[in-house]
């Protein structure tokens, strides 16, 4: 096996992932305010809010096509550099991947036009029901697509088949209502929802600073904080969700977040600061919350919460049970129906394990073959490296407090203090613009990398997952996605940029003494815009 | 759960098979004539303006045209998973290739005008150019060389192992099937661009799309022709089961004969070719005649009869291993689960009729010619 080129692979599918979420969020979050937005104006006829929808449509236009532009890249990538696992799994990830595509991708893709085309082919209803859509197809695609990376954290509902050599599927509802994915679903699209008013509050707040549009400033970010406040709020609690449900399902993963090295009585303190040390095993200048682990992570005082020694040792009895499923399996490929029913039985007992022992093929060909050492230093890996999932988490964490403050604080001055806000408080809310993003990256290395060395959890270790490509093919692919997805950002950020300084254009002159008051709009005509001209 | 025997794997198998199909054509009709639009841009637009039209003709409709692609990756992935992990990591720096032109084409799309510099535009105008012909002679390439053999082999735990380079996949007879392939789609952008846009560019559009028709006839001749004398095709040996283990290495496969000994085994599937031919025959009489409507409706014939071709000349293979005939992916030992079929099968009977009902409502809604005054007049809110 060449490590080389699963590293290569690793990096590859982290930058393009990694970059698919800068543009995720935004698309999640702003298609929802700008569908309220619209139904605002739909129901008070006031233009103001007509602009405000066709200006937030327009940045969001220029955000939502790299977020289509990268996530094809993102569906085709499990086949070009990771074959093994598509071949592995793809009975189960493949499945949630295709009804993403039939019941959301279709759905914001072809409505997504109309939004931009439709304003003078239908009427102010049709064309709100179009903006809805195209909002809930995109959620729907966050639903569905984490549905599919849940069971890589949280493999349920499968079982391996020794004739066709990979995983199949026992139980489509349990994929889908695998809690793991669940709690990630509302989430990361309370995150996406976070990001989107983070970012229409500070494209605001610098319109106020500058004193320009000051009307549709004004309105965007009453919009913005409560829709902020309560997506806050809620990635916050449902945070806990995801940390709660990691607690049953990786039990290494949250040991590393955590820096727990020991199994400590029920219940565990919470490590607020420190510095893991992951040669000694111990995390130095430790400040410790006594209790809070444990009420966190199992909602009980009296559940304990393995440490990682403990579950180093686990690892290595799980290794040695997969060895006896492993050496089971290979007499059944030989001879298949015709193995005796004592081998078949031996591997429904240990075939839980069998991912354990493939964990082994990083070190010899032949898992059967391993000595006691390379079985330990196997069962080593199975700890993820712990300080930057400590510190990673906790920034995020962090965020997400200070998220909830700010919305806080611009809902109140909104709503009781007649929108007054003070000049600091306004540039805050621009400096604060990339503060989500930055925490739902965190957010997805604290996810992604504190699961290695599996790519599914417990079943297919990474390193057995890649294709088997050459190091000059995986860098060239790679030096391209740098070389065309740098270009692309750059181009995008300077779009963005030029259409923020540009501000709302007006094809819908607003009178300048009563910005407010309801005009008689003329129904859209269905003949203007891209009409035949016959 | 025992709901998924109602339909037993066998006739499972064959379905997705069909809906492979179904998937792959649907993605030729729909972002075919987006491609061929693309990569006709040069030639049917010489001014701003006229190359505005031709590029709203399909600014509305290309993103969810793109997603039968997306939806053809995703299905593949589901329902015949060896087939996904053989083919992209086998094409590997070919589908990079694709995949570059097609992130191009997206951005291209929305980012073109919202500049007035011509540098900034002409740029977005080689993007979409790029986009467009880019993948459809990918694709046909790529179709050469699955009716070739792919050298590729499976290990007994199942990991494939490809041998080929990538200027393997640049033979004679994969160029033929490329160039083909973007003759047809240029043909479906010509009818598309006679019917949407107006004056000149319709008019120009209607004269390539008849040089695409007429070339699409030529290779899909020759192509045949190829396949008659110069070409060895595939067969399975020995006992052929039908509803086991989708496992490759269970069933033995012979190298050799010719691909066309399926029609003598059904001579029914000729339809396929003669529809084929048939339609893109239409097309180019129709864009000469100046029809619109049903000339668009010929060239989706032609599609639909070539690329039925390909498939039924090939069943039950799907991707032939020349290194290792064992290893080939059949219909009966590369699909998914017999569950996970029926699931996915649910899937789609619910949701593809919608799809085309509300796909067929937005094309309704946006009926009409683009033409410059509209282009004109909508400055903020088109492409
Ligand atoms: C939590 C949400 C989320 C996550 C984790 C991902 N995506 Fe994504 N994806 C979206 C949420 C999303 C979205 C919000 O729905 C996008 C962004 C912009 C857009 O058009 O839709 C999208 C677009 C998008 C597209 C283009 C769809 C179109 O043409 O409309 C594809 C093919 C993918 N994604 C595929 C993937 C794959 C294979 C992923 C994982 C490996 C992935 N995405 C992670
Ligand atoms: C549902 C969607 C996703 C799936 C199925 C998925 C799956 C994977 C796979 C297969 C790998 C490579 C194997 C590995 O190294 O673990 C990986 C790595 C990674 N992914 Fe995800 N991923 C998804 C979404 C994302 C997103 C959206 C991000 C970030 C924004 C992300 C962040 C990462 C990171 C940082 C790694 C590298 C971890 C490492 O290799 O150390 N993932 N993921
Ligand atoms: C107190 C606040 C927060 C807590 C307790 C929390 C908790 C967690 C946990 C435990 C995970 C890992 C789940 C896993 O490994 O599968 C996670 C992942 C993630 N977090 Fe947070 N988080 C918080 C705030 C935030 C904020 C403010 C954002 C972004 C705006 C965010 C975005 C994400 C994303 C995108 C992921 C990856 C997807 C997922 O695994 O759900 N989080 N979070």
């Amino acid at each position: 096996m060449d490590l080389d080129v699963v590293e290569l692979s690793r990096l590859q599918f982290a930058m393009t992932a990694m970059y698919h979420f800068l543009f995720v969020p935004l698309t999640l979050g702003l298609s929802i305010l700008v569908a309220i937005m619209e139904t605002v104006y739909v129901m008070t006829s006031r233009p103001i809010w007509r602009q405000m929808t066709k200006f937030w449509g327009t940045l969001f236009g220029i955000n939502f096509v790299l977020g289509v532009a990268t996530g094809i890249t993102m569906e085709f990538q499990f086949g070009m550099n990771w074959s093994y696992y598509s071949h592995y799994v793809g009975d189960i990830f493949g499945a949630p991947l295709a009804v993403e595509g039939l019941m959301a991708f279709f759905l914001e893709a072809t409505f997504v036009g109309l939004f931009f085309f439709g304003w003078d082919k239908l009427s102010r209803r049709g064309h709100l029901t179009v903006t809805w859509l195209v909002a809930l197809g995109s959620n729907f695609s966050a639903l569905w697509i984490l549905i599919a990376n849940g069971w890589m954290q949280n493999p349920v509902g499968s079982v391996f088949n020794p004739m066709s050599m990979r995983m199949e599927m026992t139980s489509f509802y349990d994929v889908v209502f695998n809690e793991v994915a669940q709690a990630k679903f509302v989430h990361t699209v309370s995150a996406g929802y976070v990001t989107a008013a983070v970012f229409v509050l500070g494209v605001s707040a610098w319109y106020l600073l500058k004193n320009r549009h000051v009307e549709l400033a004004r309105r965007s970010i009453a919009v913005a904080a409560s829709f902020g406040l309560a997506s806050a709020l809620s990635v916050v609690v449902l945070g806990d969700e995801s940390g709660y449900s990691v607690t049953h399902s990786q039990k290494m993963k949250l040991a590393a977040i955590e820096a727990m090295w020991e199994t400590e009585p029920a219940p565990a303190a919470f490590t607020a600061f420190g510095f893991p040390d992951q040669e000694a095993r111990e995390t130095h200048y430790a400040i410790h919350i006594p209790y809070a682990m444990g009420l966190i992570g199992t909602r009980s005082l009296t559940h304990e919460i393995p440490g990682i020694k403990e579950l180093v040792e686990d690892a290595e009895t799980r290794i040695r049970s997969g060895l006896i499923a492993y050496e089971a399996l290979m007499q059944i490929r030989s001879e298949r129906e015709a193995a005796p029913e004592a081998v078949k039985a031996r591997f429904e007992d240990h075939g839980a394990d069998l991912g354990f022992a493939l964990l082994l093929k990083r070190y010899v060909d032949d898992p059967l073959q391993a000595t006691d050492e390379e079985i330990s230093l196997a069962a080593n890996d199975t700890v993820p490296t712990v300080w930057p999932l400590f510190w990673a988490f906790r920034i995020m964490v962090a965020l997400g407090f200070g998220f909830i403050a700010v919305m806080a604080y611009f809902f109140y001055v909104a709503s009781f203090r007649n929108m007054t806000f003070p000049r600091p408080a306004l540039m805050l809310a621009v400096i604060m613009i990339p503060a989500p993003w930055i925490a739902a990256e965190l957010g997805w290395f604290v996810a992604e990398f504190g699961r290695q060395p599996w790519t599914v959890d417990g079943v297919l270790p990474t390193a057995l997952s890649v294709s088997h490509l050459s190091i000059t093919q995986v860098a060239l692919t790679l030096a391209g996605f740098v070389a065309l997805y740098s270009t692309l950002f750059l181009i995008e950020m300077g779009l963005m940029i030029k259409y923020i300084r540009k501000g709302p254009y007006l094809d819908m002159p607003i009178s300048g003494n009563r910005p407010d008051a309801p005009t008689s709009e003329p129904t859209p005509g269905r003949t203007s815009g891209l009409q035949p001209a016959e | 759960m025992i709901l998924h025997e109602l339909i037993d794997f066998e006739t499972l198998r064959v379905i997705w098979w069909l809906l492979l199909g179904v998937l792959l054509i649907g993605f030729a009709l729909t972002d075919g004539f987006d491609m061929g639009v693309g990569a006709l841009l040069p030639f049917v637009a010489k001014t701003d303006l006229e190359r505005r039209v031709a590029i709203n003709t399909i600014g509305p409709v290309w993103e969810g045209n793109q997603v039968w692609f997306i939806l053809g990756g995703g299905a593949i992935f589901a329902a015949w998973p060896p087939l996904y992990a053989v083919s992209f990591s086998g094409f590997y720096l070919a589908m990079f290739l694709i995949l570059a032109a097609l992130i191009l084409r997206p951005v291209g799309f929305k980012y073109r005008s919202k500049r007035d510099s011509a540098r900034w535009r002409q740029g977005w105008d080689w993007a979409l150019f790029v986009g467009g012909a880019v993948p459809a002679l990918v694709f046909g390439v790529a179709v050469g060389n699955v009716l070739q053999g792919v050298p590729f082999r499976l290990t007994e735990d199942l990991m494939p192992l490809y041998e080929g380079s990538f200027f393997g996949l640049l033979n004679p007879f994969a160029l033929l099937t490329g160039l083909t392939s973007l003759a047809m789609l240029v043909m479906h952008g010509g009818a598309w661009l006679s019917l949407k846009a107006d004056g000149a560019v319709a008019a120009r559009a209607r004269i390539y799309g008849s040089y695409g028709a007429a070339g699409s006839i030529a290779g899909f001749v020759l192509a045949g022709l190829w396949l008659a004398i110069g070409l060895d095709g595939y067969a399975l040996a020995g006992p052929n089961v039908t509803d086991g283990p989708s496992n490759p290495l269970l069933s033995e496969v012979m190298h050799g004969g010719s691909w066309l000994a399926a029609y003598a085994d059904r001579p029914w599937i000729a339809i396929a070719p003669v529809l084929g031919l048939a339609g893109a025959a239409l097309t180019y009489l129709g864009l000469k005649a100046g029809r619109e409507v049903s000339t668009l409706l010929a060239s989706k014939l032609a599609i639909f009869g070539m690329i039925s071709t390909v498939g039924l000349t090939m069943f039950p293979f799907i991707l032939p291993s020349t290194i290792d005939p064992r290893s080939s992916l059949t219909v009966w030992d590369s699909s998914s689960s017999h569950l996970t079929l029926f699931v996915m099968l649910v899937a789609t009977v619910i949701f593809m009729p919608l799809i085309l009902a509300y796909t067929a409502w937005v094309y309704k809604v946006l009926w009409g010619k683009v033409t410059e005054d509209s282009v004109k007049n909508n400055e903020e809110t088109v492409y």
